[in-house]
């Protein structure tokens, strides 16, 4: 019985320095990026990485998405008809679909290389060989990507949010046989700047989230490549599951009222 | 070398869980001297290193550098105190993603803010110094042998022309003829240069070319230290069965049955 509540214990208090641990990183990283020096070389590479290199994966899910929902706004809403497909997609991808799912594509192919490469400089000597350098290992490899990554979602996510209302206008013009002058119309009287704000905004969240854990699992990576995998895995598994969170969070916030 | 104690290293003590790995280390270096750490695996000789570097924060003990404790700095002041250091490490820990000249000139550039420019020609010349052509210079370190990656880091580590050079086994995973030609290169950047060294390392070979100084270190503690050409002579018992590499001894090793 003792043996079954120290074991509990010892699990508490793991998850108690897990979480101290994590929330010391993330003060620490975030206190850099304010703090000179910052490399702007690395930053522009980190978003060209994050940004422009993502942009197929990315493009590519928002169009079918998009598709996706104007054929199923057609079959589940019937009564719906043209107006409601379209404010159905508009609404959706703007809001919702474009920066959770991009948000998402960016976890796995993003955060996954994140935590690799930081991982496998851990586990070779090379974050501490920056250290010996003069070179603050936060400074050079945390901030970038912290920085790349809250820069770089947003500027995804709008171009997902037009690819994806795209993909919901093909479908429902040439596909559905809506009228595309109207079908068009509809869809942006229904649209807010606000819709596309709340979406941009959720989507810098969502990139400083993926850089967050892919940065923080390689850093505390161990073991060799054994270590290195896990780290990989942890990071995309974490950021998603932070990603839906917040993205629950950051909604009943903005739109409560 | 001089009498002036350019590290002092009092009472290091670190545990890892109920694991004590160093249990009160204490030894001196000074000034332009080269001083050898020999041990087995395990024994605590890279985590007094690391300690000494500030990678990993003792629980108890002083490091005095130049008469700075340096165990008490802040983050900023320790990037700076690391200014003074080059490091070696043991499998060189050659940035990946940059070409060889920019792993070399990455402390001045970085460290030291100067232009790229002038930093590739030092690089140049620092692989130069260590055996290699410019023809080097822009190849990835991935496309290297072991024997010119531990060049390149050696390469690296006299870059900036540090006032103590730490090597952390840097003859290990080479072959003798290679571990050789390192040996000799540490032994001409150091003492010409009248650098304070610091090495770890289990090669004897290693040891009686580079060192000034030996320290054995057993069970976290130093038990024995002298100059190089004592360590034949050292009337120590775990000395005498370390140098000699032989099984039985009063050393013994941790090994669980099958």
């Amino acid at each position: 019985m003792l043996d079954f509540v120290a074991s509990i214990g010892r699990i508490f208090i793991g998850f108690l320095q897990g979480t101290g641990r994590f929330a010391l990183f993330t003060i620490e990283g975030v206190s850099h990026c304010f703090r000179p020096p910052i490399y702007p070389r690395l930053i522009g590479r980190q978003l060209i990485d994050m940004g422009f290199y993502s942009l197929p994966v990315v493009g590519l899910t928002a169009l079918f998405t998009g598709m996706v929902l104007a054929l199923q706004a057609h079959t589940g809403f019937s009564f719906a008809a043209e107006t409601g497909v379209a404010i159905i997609v508009v609404l959706s991808v703007t809001r919702e679909l474009g920066p959770v799912i991009a948000g998402l594509m960016v976890a796995g192919r993003i955060g996954a290389a994140i935590a690799a490469e930081i991982g496998t400089m851990r586990v070779t000597d090379q974050i501490d060989a920056l250290s010996t350098l003069s070179t603050n290992p936060y400074k050079y490899l945390v901030v970038p990507r912290l920085i790349a990554g809250t820069i770089a979602l947003p500027c995804l996510v709008f171009i997902a949010d037009v690819v994806g209302v795209f993909g919901g206008f093909l479908v429902g013009t040439y596909s559905l046989d809506y009228n595309p002058s109207s079908f068009l119309g509809v869809m942006m009287d229904n649209v807010a700047t606000d819709d596309v704000a709340s979406g941009l905004v959720k989507s810098a969240v969502f990139g400083f989230i993926v850089a967050l854990m892919g940065c923080y699992h390689g850093y505390h990576s161990r073991g060799g490549a054994q270590g290195v995998g896990a780290a990989t895995t942890y990071a995309v598994v974490s950021g998603s599951i932070m990603i839906l969170l917040t993205d629950y969070l950051m909604t009943a916030l903005f739109f409560s009222s | 070398m001089n009498d002036k104690i350019k590290i002092a290293v009092r009472g290091l003590r670190k545990s890892f869980g109920s694991k004590a790995v160093l249990d009160g280390v204490d030894f001196d270096l000074r000034e332009g001297e080269s001083l050898v750490i020999i041990g087995g695996s395990g024994t605590g000789k890279s985590v007094t290193v690391k300690c000494i570097l500030g990678l990993m924060q003792p629980d108890a003990g002083s490091i005095r550098i130049d008469g700075v404790e340096a165990t008490k700095l802040s983050s900023g002041e320790r990037f700076r105190m690391l200014r003074k250091f080059g490091m070696l490490f043991q499998g060189a820990a050659l940035f990946d993603s940059l070409p060889v000249w920019e792993n070399v000139a990455f402390g001045l550039i970085q460290g030291q803010g100067m232009a790229r420019a002038r930093a590739r020609d030092i690089a140049i010349e620092k692989l130069a110094a260590v055996g290699l052509g410019a023809e080097v210079a822009k190849l990835s370190p991935a496309a290297l042998s072991g024997g010119m990656q531990k060049r390149v880091g050696l390469a690296r580590a006299i870059a900036a022309e540090p006032e103590i050079i730490v090597f952390d086994e840097p003859t290990t995973g080479l072959d003798p003829i290679m571990a050789d030609v390192i040996n000799d290169l540490i032994v001409k950047v150091v003492k010409d240069r009248g650098t304070t060294a610091i090495s770890i390392t289990h090669d004897m070979a290693s040891t009686r070319k580079i060192a000034d100084r030996v320290a054995m270190i057993y069970k976290g503690r130093i038990i024995w230290s002298d100059t190089v050409d004592r360590i034949d002579h050292s009337g120590n018992e775990f000395v005498e069965q370390f140098i000699h590499g032989r099984a039985e001894g009063p050393i013994r090793m941790e090994i669980r049955a099958l």
